[in-house]
């Protein structure tokens, strides 16, 4: 049988060699905290070993200590969070969001696709198995946390709904529902909330769909049922409680850089070396932690993604 | 019928009036145990201690300035009492604003304590205005208050500029369109209004008949 490389393949979606002759210290050390078994056997490839390597890359960890770091507890992964709709304050999505009702959704995809359609959620999901992936997740606000997500690659969405040579960015967009997102009725921000990826980012294996976190459905203050995680990124990208994607040939219209273009930029790659001018991103804090740390290029997955922008100035395009 | 003495129907309100005035300058540090006992301050409980302090700072700040056109609107002359309370209790949670930051949020990394100060205007703005309160509550003191005579007056109309320099530290600080700094805005720009001498005055006129 003749396995053939697709054409398709971008140089980021190639696993480093250094990770893959450290695969098997990555495999036992898996094993040895309990991830492995969580892992569809196709996908301990390149982005499950990018994901070990993106821990390891951080070169705090001896090559063959445990990577995972800490996980943010439960508690405060569910009732610290950004989620406008549901009120400003980081208490206000955990209390505000009891009405909202995630269930029955409807996903449409839709833009420069061969096959674009309106999918029952239920449909949207079938065809893709489910895998535990912990990520950090960095705030433009200087804070971050360690969650365990429960989803599949975005990768997979776009596949099946062949883009067309004119799709260049992604852009996605969350519901609006007054009614049941209180925060919606006010003029806060521009409703509904749009955020967006340039395509081979959208691509890159560690871009996710989630659906859950701490192995349990997403609950409402999260994003249920269904939103972004692209872990390079500060938070503000992983758009939350999405209804629409769509295929686009020109970058995509975001919410907050549409409000403040000098504060955030479409990228928002974490980056310790280019300020928000109101929050130095040089440190961190990890919620649960007293003293800060420094912030990581690409909150650390740098190996991973840096190839992306090659080129790019990173000042120019935060 | 019953005599009523002025003098000590006097006594009685002013003794009221800094009364409340201590109740209302107690009250956020008592909000701040109450929920610590229950709740807890949440996932980030320094950033939870920033934002207690420095909303009651300026509750009382806002509290402070209308003493003065209240008491002219309703001739309740005993108010006044209250100012230098409220006013030191306001400079309390400033400085529990301020100290939070420097200690538990930064921990004394003066290095980038400094970038903030002189990179982030929320923070130049929100520094200045804690400076500027520092010579008020200093001079706070009766020696104080007789040494400087009518200048002590003039020092202490710093306090509008601290006012200004207050909301402005919100207002950039809040990310997007909310409305809580807006208000606190209107309120300093009304409050600062009824100081210009011919609304005083009307607002004195509205208060004697």
């Amino acid at each position: 049988m003749l396995i053939r490389k697709p054409d398709d393949i971008t140089s980021s979606e190639i696993t480093p060699e250094d990770v893959y002759l450290n695969r098997r210290s990555f495999m036992a050390d898996a094993a040895r905290l309990g991830i492995a078994g969580a892992l569809a056997p196709a996908l301990v490839g390149a982005a499950a070993e990018a994901e070990a390597e993106a821990a390891s890359a951080q070169g705090r960890f001896p090559a063959r200590a445990p990577r995972q770091e800490e996980l943010t507890p439960f508690e405060d992964v569910t009732q610290y969070n950004n989620f406008y709709e549901f009120g400003t304050g980081k208490g206000d999505p955990y209390r505000n969001s009891g009405d909202f009702k995630p269930r029955p959704w409807t996903i449409e995809v839709a833009g420069h696709c061969a096959k674009p359609g309106a999918y029952d959620l239920e449909d949207f999901l079938r065809p893709h198995e489910l895998e535990d992936r912990v990520y950090r997740l960095r705030c433009v606000e200087a804070w971050s946390m360690v969650i365990p997500w429960r989803g599949f690659p975005v990768s997979r969405v776009i596949d099946r709904a062949e883009p067309t040579s004119a799709a260049k960015y992604v852009a996605f967009t969350t519901v609006v529902r007054p009614t049941e997102m209180p925060g919606q009725r006010g003029r806060i921000l521009d409703w509904p909330y749009r955020e967006g990826l340039r395509l081979d980012e959208a691509r890159h294996p560690l871009t996710i769909f989630a659906t859950g976190l701490y192995g349990r459905d997403l609950p409402n203050q999260s994003g249920a049922p269904l939103r972004l995680v692209v872990p390079w990124k500060y938070g503000f990208k992983s758009i939350k409680s999405i209804v629409r994607m769509e295929f686009v040939e020109d970058m995509p219209y975001t919410t907050w850089s549409a409000m403040a273009a000098n504060e955030y930029g479409f990228y928002a790659n974490v980056n310790p070396e280019v300020d928000h001018p109101r929050w130095s991103q040089a440190r961190e804090r990890r919620i649960g932690e007293f003293r800060k740390r420094p912030t990581l290029p690409f909150n650390g997955y740098a190996s991973q993604v840096a190839p992306m922008y090659r080129g790019l100035d990173l000042r120019r395009w935060y | 019928m019953v005599l009523t003495d002025p003098a000590r129907s006097a006594r009685r309100a002013a003794l009221a009036v800094r009364v409340a005035a201590w109740v209302l300058g107690l009250l956020p540090l008592a909000l701040l145990g109450y929920r610590w006992l229950g709740t807890g301050l949440g996932a980030n409980p320094i950033e939870a201690l920033i934002l207690h302090f420095g909303r009651w700072a300026i509750v009382l700040i806002l509290v402070t300035l209308a003493l003065t056109p209240t008491r002219r609107l309703t001739g309740f002359n005993q108010l006044i009492r209250a100012r230098r309370s409220l006013g030191l209790f306001a400079f309390l949670y400033v400085s529990l604003h301020f100290l939070t930051y420097l200690v538990l949020d930064q921990f004394f990394a003066w290095d980038y304590i400094w970038e903030d100060i002189a990179e982030r205007p929320f923070i130049t703005v929100g520094f200045l205005a804690f400076l500027l309160l520092v010579p008020l509550a200093v001079t706070s003191t009766k020696g104080w208050i007789r040494r400087l005579g009518r200048n002590w007056v003039r020092l202490h109309r710093l306090v509008y500029v601290v006012a200004v320099l207050a909301v402005v530290h919100y207002y950039w600080n809040v990310r997007a369109d909310e409305p809580t700094p807006i208000l606190a805005i209107a309120a300093v720009a009304l409050l600062l209004l009824a100081r210009v001498p011919r609304v005083a005055s009307r607002l004195s006129r509205l208060g004697r008949q």
